[in-house]
């Protein structure tokens, strides 16, 4: 407190508005954008495991990071609009493959389509990173996901479209809450579900690539923080959402003071320990003697 | 029932396609207002797909489906879903979803991003609850209720949302027969109401018992409709479903009874 009123030596300043007040900032919006575009993706799936990590969608995101870093894009200038650009088609690569045939509406096959698709964009960025290494010194930190080291300026640069996204959710709750009865019941509600499906894809696109611009791609904040959010509140999609917002600011900024402490004076990356927290989430979900409906 | 409440409902020359299959062709139909009308036939007759088209899910590939007159496809959804509500066959409630939040999801037509709740949205929730007699059950989980009550509930979210015209597809199909009465009979408090009502159903003697309108369906064409005395005869039920019986009133009703079915082997 006494800092903000101007006391503190210059050191203990430059660590806390620098360093800490920055990478507090990202954590808490990367946190909600993963969340958020979480639970969007869960609902509209009807699928706990949809999540934008698992699917790919981060992943595509953080290929077409790759590919401007290799073209000679720098972290620090790194275009928000092409990582949400990423994650749109990541979107609609997942969403195409697992359309392809057989059961749609199997939890696992989405997963499992996702699962592929993501190692094959992981696998295709790494090559990239093989040819040019200049971008590999870039980006290596940046593609396990870290919220550290990234200054408040890039964090502005994002919110124009986060603010769009928000606008998008407001806009679509209600109708993807009323999705959930089934599609028919949504249409007799007077709603068009191919037109909230769209618009859903583009929020989560929005949010997720811009949580990966800043932060990388960051697995399975998006799939543990609905969950905790329905497991409190039960599966509407408008009270999950509210709950997503104080959840996942809160999920990235505990890992993050964790993978602090864990190995220090290093630092372990975040999403690091994302994932090993996450997935066993995960497995216990799909251990659960049944997937939930959503 | 005031003037404004009374709708109309019909289809001109109404084709449906499933991908490229014709399922119904050239199709004329209108549902008699304040009346029971129940559609029945074989399996694959089309009578549900009739219904999808009458419901706006199904989007026709020729002709038209008339609300008041206009092309329903040509009005914007959310007005049509205050005037028409639609109970589908296939309903899924989430899990941990409450009677009272389902039945609040009828209200979703009246309300706006702007105006999301208002006196006449609790008034008519209550309505609801009272109509579907389901006010004593209005907390409890949905997964907890029995069938009946589950599809009772389903209706009550059909009737908050205040419509004049209400659409059911085979709303007693999983259901055991003391079920099947209590939804039978919610459906007809809800005619004498003033709504007008179509329904698909497979049972024949319920359709005679509770419907004032019967449309016959085989092939994708309306073979015969009118009022169940008119139109039931044993060679009817013998074009439908290739059955042969007898018919009588029922002693207390009046209503066809089918007895002596045999299967007429093709």
């Amino acid at each position: 407190m006494a800092l903000f009123m101007g006391a503190g030596s210059d050191d203990t300043r430059f660590v806390v508005f620098e360093l800490r007040l920055p990478r507090t900032l990202i954590g808490i919006f990367a946190g909600l954008s993963l969340g958020l575009a979480g639970a969007l993706m869960q609902s509209v799936a009807r699928n706990p495991l949809a999540e934008p990590g698992l699917l790919g969608v981060s992943s595509g995101s953080a290929f077409a990071v790759a590919i401007a870093l290799a073209f000679g894009a720098s972290t620090a200038t790194l275009s928000v609009g092409l990582a949400q650009l990423g994650a749109l088609i990541g979107c609609f690569c997942v969403i195409g493959v697992a359309q392809m045939q057989g059961q749609r509406n199997d939890p696992i096959r989405l997963v499992l389509a996702g699962a592929a698709l993501s190692s094959l964009l992981i696998a295709m960025t790494s090559l990239l990173l093989l040819y040019n290494e200049r971008a590999a010194d870039e980006i290596r930190f940046w593609v396990t996901g870290s919220i550290a080291g990234r200054n408040v300026e890039q964090l502005l640069s994002l919110l124009p479209s986060f603010a769009i996204a928000i606008a998008c959710v407001v806009y679509v709750a209600r109708p993807l809450a009323s999705l959930a009865l089934g599609e028919r019941v949504a249409i007799g509600l007077g709603y068009k579900p191919g037109r909230i499906r769209l618009i859903v894809v583009f929020a989560v696109a929005l949010l997720v690539g811009a949580a990966t611009a800043i932060a990388g791609p960051v697995m399975f904040v998006g799939l543990v923080v609905p969950f905790a959010a329905r497991a409190l509140v039960g599966p509407d999609i408008r009270r999950t959402l509210w709950l997503c917002l104080p959840i996942g600011p809160l999920v990235i900024l505990s890992a993050d003071v964790f993978s602090r402490l864990v190995a220090q004076p290093a630092e372990m990356p975040l999403g690091v320990l994302t994932a090993m927290v996450g997935a066993p989430v995960l497995l216990a979900i799909v251990r659960a003697h049944r997937l939930p409906t959503l | 029932m005031s003037q404004s409440d009374t709708v109309s409902l019909g289809a001109e020359a109404l084709t449906l396609k499933h991908g490229k299959t014709t399922i119904i062709e050239g199709l004329d139909i209108r549902l008699p207002s304040s009346k029971v009308t129940a559609i029945v036939g074989p399996n694959g007759c089309g009578k549900s797909t009739l219904l999808n088209g009458l419901s706006r899910i199904h989007a026709p590939s020729g002709g038209a489906v008339l609300l008041d007159g206009k092309n329903i496809h040509k009005l914007p959804s959310k007005e049509v879903a205050r005037r028409l509500a639609l109970l589908p066959q296939d309903t899924i409630a989430p899990d941990g979803i409450t009677v009272s939040e389902l039945i609040r999801f009828g209200r979703h037509p009246h309300q706006s991003a702007l105006k999301q709740w208002a006196m006449s949205d609790q008034e008519a929730i209550d309505y609801a609850l009272k109509a579907a007699d389901l006010s004593d059950l209005q907390a409890r989980l949905l997964d907890t209720l029995s069938g009946g009550q589950r599809q009772r509930a389903w209706i009550a979210m059909s009737i908050a949302q205040e419509t004049p015209l209400l659409l059911l597809d085979e709303p007693t199909s999983a259901l055991d027969l003391g079920h099947q009465i209590e939804v039978f009979e919610l459906i007809r408090e809800l005619s004498e109401e003033g709504k007008t009502i179509a329904m698909v159903v497979h049972d024949l003697p319920s359709a005679c018992r509770y419907a004032d309108h019967i449309v016959a369906m085989k092939n994708g064409k309306i073979i015969t409709q009118g009022s169940p005395k008119d139109v039931m005869t044993k060679e009817l039920v013998m074009e439908l479903y290739g059955v042969e019986c007898d018919l009588i009133p029922d002693p207390m009703t009046g209503s066809p009874i089918l007895i002596n079915i045999k299967r007429v082997k093709s």
